[in-house]
């Protein structure tokens, strides 16, 4: 089942650390054009790792990422860590200029697309703020915003909502769907919560324990725009039941040869 | 204040206010009554002022002698600013130079941490005999102080959020703008609390030099005209010059403590005011 136009394909990738240990093994999947992907697993099973190498953040022990459309795209892609990984001594609309004053851009050429994602994740207003003056919601949004301001082709998000409550977490799903729908690009998110990736995707990929693999795959074909209507549907809570199957079946694939 | 329903006869707000002002009163009560027992001591005693001063005397010599004495506490001031200068120059360019380079770190940083523990007033004398006077006290002073700059700015620089460093390296940072536009600014917190404590230090450093060059007969600072009226027995004045002594430390003290809540008081938690 996997994507027909992919845009990105990990090709047996292996990843083995310095300790010793099996993080991944080989890994093999596909990411197609504007597909939303949930990467589902266990703590522990070399979700975040498998994102980190298509991000180029590591590189793996054996296999390649392979980009259909010529080099790794570097400047395409925005990144969105567990924690909100803020500079602490720089303000809100600084911290989100950040990948652009990297790449040489002035702060006053940068204002109308750092204005743009800031009101994008819905704080337009909170440019001059300080990251220790906003709640941990907020400062996830800023993370993200800083994500979308270079305009990237590829989100990647490593279970960034995890650490929030869930009114805070259910809105900026909502959230980030919308940005998803708007930016016209492709998401991969790497998560643990059956319920968030069912409500999020289009494709969920569920991953066995250490050493990661693809244990399998399921399409929620459900449609955009997704609200709460459908987080309360009995569609949405079949769908939960069917990945929690799969999951659970993944979890006790460890000990199979 | 904040809550209308808070228990107790004493409301958070008003405890905190009646604590700072008891804290600013307490010690200048304690100042005030030292000195007049310590006056009524002396006079009741008939002690002789080459004896034991009293705290009248200390401040008519401070008003008499106040040509010579300031002029000596410019000396040293200067002496101090600068040693502190260096402190910070030498101290963030080595710990920048160490983070940068391992080798070079395990080449030097032994030998830091021997100037660091060797008593400088034992340093002192060789420095004057081969250098000229003025760069051996600054040299004291710089001796003293550049290490807490040196260790904390290590310190500062190796604790920075790793996140961090790999969002610079996606976005393809160079060295310089890593260096610059985040390991800097991540370190400026542990760098300020090195520069406080090596601002007393280079105070104690050119005193000790001076004290040292003062014996061997030449000098102008503060520290000299303690030794030299201790030879001549005018123990007023040596009373004058070490309590101005003591006011130069608290003011540099303070000086610094006031630039780091500056520079950090947006952002950092060492420096946000109780309740913000």
């Amino acid at each position: 089942m996997q994507s027909e136009n992919p845009a990105v394909a990990l090709c047996g990738i292996g990843k083995v650390f310095e300790s010793g240990v099996v993080a991944l093994d080989r890994l093999d999947f596909n990411v197609g054009r504007r597909e939303f992907v949930s990467v589902l697993g266990p703590s522990g099973c070399g979700k975040s790792t498998a994102l980190r190498i298509i991000a180029g953040l590591a590189a793996p022990t054996s296999g390649e990422v392979v980009w259909t459309e010529g080099a790794a795209p570097a400047r395409r892609i925005g990144f969105v860590f567990q924690e909100p990984t803020l500079m602490p001594w720089a303000n809100v609309a600084a911290n989100v200029r950040l990948p652009l004053k990297l790449a040489g851009m002035s702060a006053r050429d940068a204002a109308p697309a750092v204005a743009a994602a800031l009101a994008r994740v819905g704080l337009a207003d909170m440019a001059g703020a300080y990251p220790r003056e906003l709640s941990g919601g907020m400062k996830m949004r800023v993370s993200i915003a800083r994500a979308l301001v270079t305009q990237p082709q590829f989100l990647l998000l490593d279970e960034p909502f995890a650490a929030l409550d869930e009114i805070t977490r259910f809105r900026l799903n909502d959230d980030l769907l919308g940005v998803w729908q708007t930016m016209g690009g492709t998401v991969v998110f790497v998560t643990h919560s059956v319920f968030e990736s069912v409500f999020l995707s289009s494709r969920i990929v569920v991953m066995t324990p250490r050493p990661g693999r693809i244990y399998d795959e399921m399409l929620i074909d459900a449609p955009y725009p997704r609200d709460d209507a459908f987080r309360t549907s009995a569609a949405y809570a079949a769908y939960c039941r069917q990945v929690s199957g799969i999951l659970h079946a993944a979890m006790s694939a460890e000990a199979a040869p | 204040m904040m809550n209308a329903a808070a228990p107790g006869p004493l409301p958070g707000a008003v405890r905190s206010r009646r604590d700072s002002v008891l804290r600013v009163l307490l010690p200048v009560f304690t100042l005030v009554a030292g000195a007049l027992v310590w006056e009524a001591v002396v006079r009741v005693k008939a002690i002789p002022p080459y004896v034991l001063p009293a705290p009248s005397l200390v401040l008519a010599t401070l008003v008499s002698d106040g040509a010579i004495l300031w002029s000596s506490l410019l000396a040293t001031l200067a002496t101090t600013f600068q040693g502190l200068a260096l402190a910070l120059v030498g101290g963030v360019g080595l710990a920048l130079l160490f983070s940068r380079s391992r080798l070079v770190e395990y080449s030097l940083y032994p030998y830091a941490v021997i100037l660091q523990v060797t008593p400088v007033i034992a340093i002192a004398p060789l420095l004057l005999v081969y250098l000229p006077q003025h760069a051996a006290v600054l040299a004291c002073a710089w001796i003293v102080a550049f290490f807490p700059v040196l260790a904390n700015t290590t310190l500062g620089l190796a604790s920075v959020d790793r996140n961090l460093i790999e969002l610079f390296r996606l976005y393809g940072a160079t060295r310089s703008q890593i260096l610059f536009t985040l390991k800097l600014p991540a370190a400026l917190p542990h760098m300020l609390g090195g520069l406080r404590i090596a601002g007393g230090l280079a105070l104690i450093g050119a005193v000790v030099a001076e004290i040292a060059a003062g014996s061997a007969g030449a000098g102008s600072g503060l520290a000299y005209r303690i030794a030299e009226a201790g030879y001549r027995l005018n123990i007023p004045r040596m009373f004058a010059a070490l309590l101005l002594l003591s006011v130069t430390g608290v003011v540099i003290f303070a000086l610094l403590s006031a630039l780091s809540r500056f520079l950090l008081r947006r952002w950092h938690e060492s420096e946000l005011a109780p309740g913000a």
